[in-house]
């Protein structure tokens, strides 16, 4: 008795999750739902398509050109395009707006996004959504181009964006974040907009194997973001280069900042940024290397500064730096100083300019390397004298200056420069 | 004035001076090569001693063949010759030896490790440029001091006293006229202030190559367009050669109202 009334139990039981499988194998089976857009199907444009579809369909787009806008898409959908299809905004306003979780646009070609100066106007927009995923998309006549609003927990994934910017106030960002949290940017190629990625009040996101070049101002522009990793990034020829602000706990490591050159022209910009890890960056030609202003605490190791203007100019309210094993390599000046003081600490750095010896044969310098130059200072107060550069008797007045320091900040030293270049 | 120039060529090929100029420069490319490994830095250390070491030597050369040389210039003209083509001659012919012993020093060992096949070669080109140029305009420098000095001595001292000026002094004089005058703006004088003078001058094409992402620093319009386009460049080499120029016309002029 007692054993058929259990048997009776797991029939019960066995009924109940046969319900869930049928219930289940329902869902998988409108999941796999699969609408096809093109000029000569059913479906013929894709907002019609996206309003027909059910939550987890796939809609494919073939290869065509579609003059629409506005499209929202608000159930979880995914949007593929088959050989980059065309979606021309014809300049009205935005294209893409995603207000659903668990949203995959993959391979469409989007132009003409509408400029305007009230709304910021975008290729693809998501806002307010989780799980989404932009991948090879290649948008061009843009105006804002992906832009992430409260959204969290994506990817942007190897997109190309071109723009045509000219002038800051008329122009959009490539990829912009606000208020993101946990994004994922990976391998995307952003040129000739105003900001190529930008984050705002955007936490946890890594950047990471993207290019960005030719931007208007920045190539890479942090506002208010925390604990964000950029990494293998390639910044070139920006208007300003990279800047960071008011940012805490960032990782930025192996990218390469090349020829951003200008009177306020940066590989990076740093200001008020604390407890930072900068490693094994290069930095090459660039007018100025790295821009520090009120920055704490930050570790600056194993980065190579080649043929820069300024390898590092460090403008004041800078304390508890600590700079080891970068190499600098032929810089017009390696650092420049506006103050007497200095609270950072240069240690086993490779010095291109030192001249010292190494009698003991251990790799380190015996005597202490002053990368601060007299003429250094000079050109802070009197920015034409950079016509004098490499002149004899700049050489001798630097020469006597690093024989009794008194412009120059007389506590920093290298005290264990290195004779040979770290690889 | 081909003749002479050939005879005081030759005459100089002969002389000890020559082959010493030779072999410091072939020493000094091949000791940078062989220490550097490294084709850029090594230039960029030429540069350094080109600008102070070429005008240097141009001018104590010039001015020593010119007052050993005297007494068969006097030879020369009593025979039935051109004043200029005398004095043109024995000038073009230090100059070009000179050039010769310079380039030939310095160009052996970077061809022989490989300049032709790496991308400083432009670097390089502008490096023997600028040394061709300087050894011309101080060596015509030299002919008009030792033509307006009869004496052996003072003619040395004023050639010295020329290099020290125009080396080091004249620099420390315009870094301090633009410290003075550091509240106005300043890019007009600075860049007529490096026309002035050929070492600053050669400096500064120098610079355009080397330092160009420093020189674009700094905001003024004159500034940027002197340094961001191909205006500088074509400025610079034009202001060295009238600083051959102009000296040479003088040689021409002080030689044909000279007493002998």
């Amino acid at each position: 008795m007692y054993i058929r009334c259990i048997r009776y139990r797991i029939t019960k039981f066995q009924k109940f999750l046969i319900t869930i499988l049928i219930i289940g194998i329902h869902t998988t089976a409108s999941y796999s739902n699969t609408l096809i857009v093109c000029k000569t199907c059913t479906h013929q444009t894709i907002t019609e398509t996206v309003n027909t579809a059910v939550a987890y369909d796939t809609i494919i787009i073939k290869k065509e050109t579609y003059k629409e806008y506005n499209i929202i898409i608000d159930k979880p959908l995914t949007l593929i395009g088959k050989n980059y299809p065309t979606i021309d905004g014809e300049r009205q306003g935005e294209i893409i707006t995603i207000v659903s979780d668990h949203v995959t646009i993959d391979g469409l070609f989007i132009i003409n996004v509408g400029t305007s100066y009230t709304e910021d106007y975008a290729a693809i927009r998501v806002k307010k959504s989780k799980d989404f995923v932009i991948q090879n998309v290649v948008l061009e006549k843009l105006f804002f181009g992906i832009y992430l609003e409260k959204a969290r927990d994506g990817k942007v994934y190897h997109n190309k964006i071109i723009g045509d910017a000219v002038e800051e106030y008329n122009s959009g960002n490539g990829i912009q974040l606000w208020y993101s949290k946990n994004i994922t940017i990976e391998h995307n190629f952003v040129q000739r907009v105003r900001d190529g990625i930008y984050l705002e009040f955007s936490d946890d996101c890594l950047i990471k194997n993207n290019v960005s070049s030719h931007n208007i101002r920045y190539g890479l522009h942090f506002m208010f973001s925390n604990k964000d990793t950029y990494e293998d990034n390639t910044f070139e020829k920006n208007g300003a280069g990279v800047a960071v602000m008011f940012s805490k706990k960032i990782k930025m490591s192996r990218n390469f900042f090349k020829e951003n050159w200008g009177s306020a022209s940066y590989g990076m910009l740093l200001k008020e940024i604390n407890d930072a890890e900068i490693s094994e960056n290069t930095f090459e030609e660039n007018t100025i290397g790295i821009n520090i202003e009120g920055s704490n605490r930050i570790q600056y190791t194993k980065n190579n500064f080649i043929n820069n203007g300024w390898a590092i100019k460090v403008r004041g309210a800078c304390y508890t730096n600590i700079f080891v094993q970068n190499n600098f390599l032929n810089n017009s000046f390696d650092i420049s100083y506006n103050s007497k003081l200095n609270d950072n600490i240069f240690n086993n750095n490779y010095w291109s300019k030192y001249t010292g010896y190494d009698l003991d044969k251990n790799g380190i310098g015996d005597v202490p390397y002053r990368p601060v130059k007299l003429f250094s200072y000079i050109v802070n107060r009197t920015p034409e004298t950079i016509i004098l550069l490499r002149s004899l008797f700049i050489d001798i007045l630097d020469f006597s200056e690093k024989v009794s320091p008194v412009f120059t900040p007389d506590k920093l030293l290298d005290h264990h420069p290195l004779i040979h270049k770290i690889e | 004035m081909l003749k002479i120039l050939k005879y005081s060529f030759y005459d100089l090929m002969r002389s000890r001076w020559s082959y010493v100029y030779f072999l410091f420069y072939l020493l000094l490319g091949t000791v940078l090569l062989f220490l550097n490994n490294d084709l850029s830095k090594a230039i960029i250390t030429l540069m350094n001693v080109i600008i102070v070491l070429v005008p240097l030597i141009g001018t104590i050369f010039g001015v020593m063949y010119y007052y050993n040389s005297k007494e068969f210039t006097e030879l020369l003209l009593a025979q039935p010759l051109k004043r200029n083509a005398i004095f043109l001659g024995q000038y073009l012919g230090v100059s070009l030896s000179l050039t010769m012993s310079l380039v030939l020093g310095i160009g052996i060992p970077f061809i022989l490790y490989g300049i032709f096949r790496s991308d400083s070669i432009w670097n390089f080109s502008l490096l023997l440029v600028t040394g061709t140029f300087l050894t011309f305009i101080f060596t015509a420098l030299a002919f008009n001091i030792s033509l307006s000095n009869e004496n052996k001595i003072k003619g040395f001292g004023y050639a010295v006293l020329l290099w020290l000026f125009l080396a080091i002094i004249y620099d420390g004089i315009f870094l301090m006229s633009l410290l003075l005058f550091e509240d106005y703006p300043l890019d007009k004088l600075s860049l007529i202030g490096t026309m002035l003078n050929p070492i600053d001058l050669s400096r500064t094409l120098i610079l355009l190559k080397l330092d160009i992402s420093a020189l674009l620093g700094y905001t003024g319009a004159v500034f940027k367009k002197f340094f961001g386009t191909n205006f500088g460049l074509i400025i610079s080499i034009l202001m060295l050669s009238l600083w051959v120029f102009i000296p040479m016309l003088r040689i021409i002029f002080k030689s044909k109202k000279k007493d002998f």
